[in-house]
């Protein structure tokens, strides 16, 4: 038994939607990524890459371990060199003697949060608003610490803090500039849960108040929760778009229905109903059904099992996670190159 | 894009917070000092009066060249920490993310090392010549106070200081292990104590022409220290932690 009929595309990513479009927003773009490639000698980081993310959007990078999510970020971060391809972040073209002036409107929380541990809270923030040549330092540091529930612990050591407190502090002095985009990667990384539900809490409050966020990760239920848009990347990109888009392209739709006992001959009701183009048996009393618009296969069904003396438990469209998205994708490339 | 002094001035006072709180900066900055002023002081209080001309000036120049020994290795272990001591914390990739350009960083880190190097140098030479002028013999006190000694140690503490902290941020930079960074920090530092080692013997005759000669030769090395040191800090290096 299979779960939906894929149709993977051929080759090549697919943008599935294009980039997002904030309310009474504008067409100028926060990150236009074209063919950007990075490789270290002979070992490729990530190739071919390109993508865009409107200003206000969230935008997920997924991908396994060793894809290129965080070279790419230090790529757009000017830490790193593109080997080809070229980018603009912020609206400034991506090169080293850009370099400066791209990392002042933007912000990067790396996966380690990095604090000094032997200064305070406050202190670290200080270090940073300085660094970003912050003339009200002490108002900005105020409100970051606002922003992350952190006012509280303003003057404690950073060495004192549990992970998830430091991973806040590190979210607060990534606010600190007021950053045109944020990127954060893999902010939840060895949090526990309750501190990863904080960190989730953090970005949706930034989502909301539109802050344009870069967020790599490899926690699907993160990127499905928070995204708007999401990019999956095994060194090139798979695939981007919407998460309920990408699933409605990944996967045909299907109706799951659950009986009280299994049908005698289910081939005799299923098949040429209308609006049914496949059935599977799943259980001994359950069936999916390959349909090409589930609104109006689903009377049409029901009133054949009705018709057939069946009891009908449950009908309902099958849901596809962004995580079988994923695995789909993932799995079809590591297989790909093992070929 | 124009040097800033304010985000110089950032990194400069984090890093003398950090120190502040550093068991083992603190013990650095005084475990030196302390084996280079007693050392020498025992040595003077013990000069007996009746000491030759040439023993006397054999003791006061090794005296004195412990004192500078204290603007070599001083910095030379702590600049020797700079870049990978915040590559092993982690918190290299922060400060690279923003606008902060490799000379203000550089600038920050070197001019955090020399001001308490300069303080600790410059007390402690005074704390000698304190016991000096009070405990030593006469002879020996009007020797030590003599014009050339005092030009060689004023002039030299920050030049030598200087050479300590770019070839320890030198070494830092290129380095992925903080130990290993701060031995061959001190080994360094040693060479340019060689010319003042044989001022203070008086095999060279420190005279002011040739003292102000060196000081410029060394401040010229230590300019062309600085140019050298951002020339090879390679952000792309320091991220991905690449061996050379």
């Amino acid at each position: 038994m299979t779960w939906g009929n894929r149709e993977l595309p051929p080759t090549g990513p697919v943008v599935a939607a294009p980039p997002f479009a904030p309310p009474g927003g504008t067409a100028e773009m926060a990150l236009v990524v074209d063919h950007l490639s990075k490789h270290f000698d002979d070992r490729v980081a990530f190739d071919d890459v390109s993508f865009e993310v409107g200003y206000g959007e969230v935008f997920g990078f997924l991908g396994p371990n060793g894809a290129g999510k965080t070279t790419t970020v230090r790529t757009l971060g000017t830490l790193l060199s593109p080997t080809s391809g070229s980018a603009t972040v912020a609206g400034i073209p991506l090169s080293a003697e850009n370099g400066q002036a791209i990392r002042k409107l933007i912000s990067i929380m790396p996966e380690s949060p990095g604090l000094y541990k032997r200064l305070t809270v406050t202190e670290n923030l200080a270090c940073f608003a300085g660094l970003y040549g912050l003339t009200d330092s002490k108002n900005r540091i105020h409100d970051a610490l606002r922003s992350v529930n952190l006012t509280a612990r303003a003057s404690d050591l950073c060495g004192s803090l549990s992970k998830g407190l430091r991973q806040r502090v590190a979210l607060a002095r990534s606010l600190l500039n007021d950053p045109k985009i944020l990127f954060l990667d893999e902010p939840t990384s060895g949090l526990d849960p309750v501190a990863t539900r904080d960190v989730h809490e953090l970005i949706s409050s930034l989502r909301e108040r539109g802050v344009t966020i870069f967020l790599t990760t490899h926690r699907l239920e993160e990127a499905e929760r928070l995204c708007h848009r999401v990019a999956i990347l095994n060194t090139t990109i798979q695939l981007v778009g919407r998460p309920d888009e990408l699933r409605q392209q990944l996967f045909t739709r299907s109706l799951q229905v659950r009986l009280r006992t299994g049908l005698s001959d289910p081939g005799q009701v299923f098949s040429g109903l209308s609006g049914v183009e496949a059935w599977a048996q799943q259980t001994s009393n359950s069936y999916l059904l390959t349909v090409s618009d589930p609104d109006v296969a689903a009377p049409v069904v029901i009133r054949a099992l009705v018709d057939s003396g069946a009891d009908v438990l449950s009908i309902a469209e099958s849901y596809h996670s962004l995580e079988e998205v994923y695995f789909e994708l993932v799995e079809e490339d590591v297989e790909a190159k093992r070929r | 894009m124009s040097f800033n002094w304010r985000r110089t001035s950032a990194i400069f006072r984090k890093e003398l917070m950090d120190y502040r709180r550093n068991r083992f900066v603190i013990l650095t900055m005084l475990f030196f000092p302390v084996i280079f002023v007693t050392l020498p002081t025992i040595q003077i209080l013990l000069i007996n009066a009746s000491t030759s001309n040439a023993k006397l000036t054999a003791h006061i120049g090794l005296s004195l060249l412990y004192m500078l020994m204290i603007p070599a290795m001083v910095p030379s272990v702590l600049a020797a920490y700079t870049v990978v001591g915040e590559h092993e914390q982690g918190t290299l990739e922060p400060i690279l993310t923003t606008p902060i350009s490799r000379e203000e960083f550089l600038v920050g880190k070197a001019l955090a090392v020399l001001v308490p190097t300069l303080g600790i140098a410059y007390v402690v030479f005074g704390v000698f010549l304190g016991i000096s002028a009070i405990f030593a013999k006469p002879g020996v006190a009007s020797a030590i106070f003599s014009g050339p000694h005092l030009l060689v140690q004023l002039l030299f503490t920050p030049l030598l200081a200087g050479w300590s902290i770019w070839a320890g941020i030198a070494i830092s930079a290129r380095s992925l292990d903080v130990r290993a960074a701060q031995q061959l920090g001190v080994l360094a530092s040693l060479p340019p104590l060689g010319i003042v080692a044989l001022m203070s013997f008086n095999v060279i005759v420190p005279t002011l022409g040739l003292a102000l000669g060196l000081a410029a030769g060394l401040l010229f090395v230590d300019v062309l220290g600085w140019r050298a040191v951002a020339a090879i800090f390679d952000r792309e290096r320091l991220i991905t932690g690449k061996q050379i």
